[in-house]
């Protein structure tokens, strides 16, 4: 790749890095809530479903700021950095993926819980009657039908994550190699006027995102059509 | 009277009010480096009860605001952190030449919350903290100048793993205040009131002069209120305000 820049690339890998942890953690923290939002009685779930869809409408300010005391010294995030001889959670690859994976956790839990409850009682019930044990049932019975939600999570909490910037700003720092993300680069960029470079990865976000949406849509159809 | 004959004569009345107010007092859109916002507040008060004129002030790192210059963003007035983006923009042609001055000139303090942290450069030079913060050099004068000081007291790489970045000195500071850094480069007029922690102000041989300019921009050349700002800013009663916040003036303008 002739004349780009060499240090166009760290924060594009990082990018990737963060993206891909907050995604497998998303997945991993996420599917047990969308199952209870999906199955649970109680009649206050959905005001846990709503805590988990706030970021969908607050500005990242909010978030943001809160996160930065709660990273800090005098917050839990200072007391977990306290844990390995660390002072704040802020400034770090580590704060950043506590940040994403509230801040893309509504993308990852929705369609989850969409998928699940797509499904409905009569499976599981069925699963039951053959003697499979609930846990047998969620992994062979509810997982393998809900796919089509899972995949959309995982892309939809992948690109969003890369697509932070609010969040990111205002708790990283800007440190290359460690909290000096794609978004912020690019920010970086066009505030010091330097505009090729700013286009470069800004062109390449455009590509990037739609082909991802495209393909994501594609796949559903497909999917759709496969489930009849 | 009618229910609608009042209701017209009302609008009328308001519109008449509005239109004469308009008549005397106008307003200007000024963009102002973020290290300046408290005195700038304090200025554009002092400019309202004065003139009439209404202030509107947007507030910024430097590089960030003269960019949305660049791209049309509807300012008539920047108040600079620095003198090199008023320069730029009268040599692009996007502000009044000679209506360049430079309002304040800077101090850099180094500042701690913790009363006992910051002593000196030999603060620096023990490296007892884990975080520095400093406003990002590229787009904030004051972060220039503290990479500057820095380097002439040679820790520049010794703090490299040290050092995080605000977006602009206000962010810089927000980063001290929550506790996330031990302490950082900021400007001593963001002190301004705040007695608390420690602090070391930055010798000004350490760094370039942070020269503050201000320029009319061509958007604001015709505007009376703008131009009435400009000669506010250099009047007796806006110095005493800049003072009162920790920068020097310069005797020549």
């Amino acid at each position: 790749m002739g004349g780009l820049p060499a240090d166009i690339w760290q924060p594009i890998r990082l990018t990737i890095e963060l993206a891909a942890i907050t995604t497998v953690l998303l997945l991993i923290l996420g599917t047990p809530l969308a199952w209870w939002l999906a199955r649970s009685r109680a009649w206050w779930k959905e005001s846990v479903a709503t805590v988990v869809a706030l970021p969908l409408v607050l500005p990242p300010t909010v978030l943001g700021f809160y996160l930065l005391v709660a990273l800090g010294p005098n917050g839990p995030g200072g007391w977990l950095a306290g844990l390995w001889g660390g002072r704040t959670l802020a400034f770090s690859f580590e704060g950043l993926v506590i940040g994403s994976v509230f801040y893309s956790m509504p993308f990852v839990v929705q369609p989850i819980r969409n998928a699940f409850e797509a499904i409905g009682d009569r499976p599981m019930e069925v699963a039951a009657t053959l003697r499979a044990s609930p846990m047998r049932a969620f992994w062979t019975v509810a997982v393998p039908l809900a796919r089509p939600g899972f995949l959309t999570a995982a892309v939809v909490g992948f690109t969003h994550t890369v697509g932070e910037f609010g969040v990111v700003l205002m708790i990283g720092g800007n440190i290359p190699g460690q909290t000096k993300v794609l978004s912020v680069a690019i920010f970086d960029y066009v505030e010091t006027s330097q505009w090729r470079e700013a286009n470069i990865l800004a062109a390449g976000m455009v590509v990037f995102s739609f082909v991802v949406i495209l393909a994501m849509t594609l796949i559903q159809k497909r999917a759709g059509r496969a489930g009849g | 009277m009618k229910p609608t004959t009042m209701l017209a004569a009302a609008i009328g009345l308001f519109a008449g009010l509005a239109i004469s107010a308009q008549a005397i007092a106008g307003q200007t859109n000024i963009a102002v480096a973020a290290n300046f916002t408290d005195a700038a507040k304090e200025i554009a008060a002092a400019f309202k009860a004065k003139t009439g004129h209404d202030a509107l002030l947007s507030f910024g790192a430097t590089g960030a605001l003269y960019t949305q210059i660049t791209q049309e963003a509807p300012f008539e007035i920047l108040l600079s952190a620095d003198a090199e983006h008023p320069k730029k923009a009268t040599d692009k042609g996007l502000g009044v030449t000679d209506s360049l001055f430079t309002y304040a000139i800077g101090k850099l303090v180094l500042w701690s919350k913790n009363p006992d942290l910051v002593k000196g450069d030999e603060t620096l030079k023990g490296g007892g903290f884990t975080k520095l913060s400093i406003a990002n050099p590229a787009l904030a004068p004051y972060g220039a100048a503290a990479v500057e000081t820095l380097k002439a007291l040679k820790l520049d790489e010794a703090m490299q793993p040290k050092i995080v970045q605000g977006n602009s000195i206000a962010q810089t500071l927000q980063f001290i205040d929550t506790g996330n850094a031990e302490l950082g480069f900021i400007a001593l007029s963001q002190l301004t009131g705040k007695s608390e922690g420690s602090r070391w102000v930055v010798p000004q041989t350490l760094h370039k002069p942070i020269r503050q300019d201000a320029v009319l921009l061509k958007k604001g050349a015709s505007n009376e209120a703008a131009a009435s700002f400009m000669t506010f800013l250099k009047g007796a009663e806006a110095r005493a305000i800049i003072g009162k916040y920790g920068y020097a003036i310069d005797s020549q303008s």
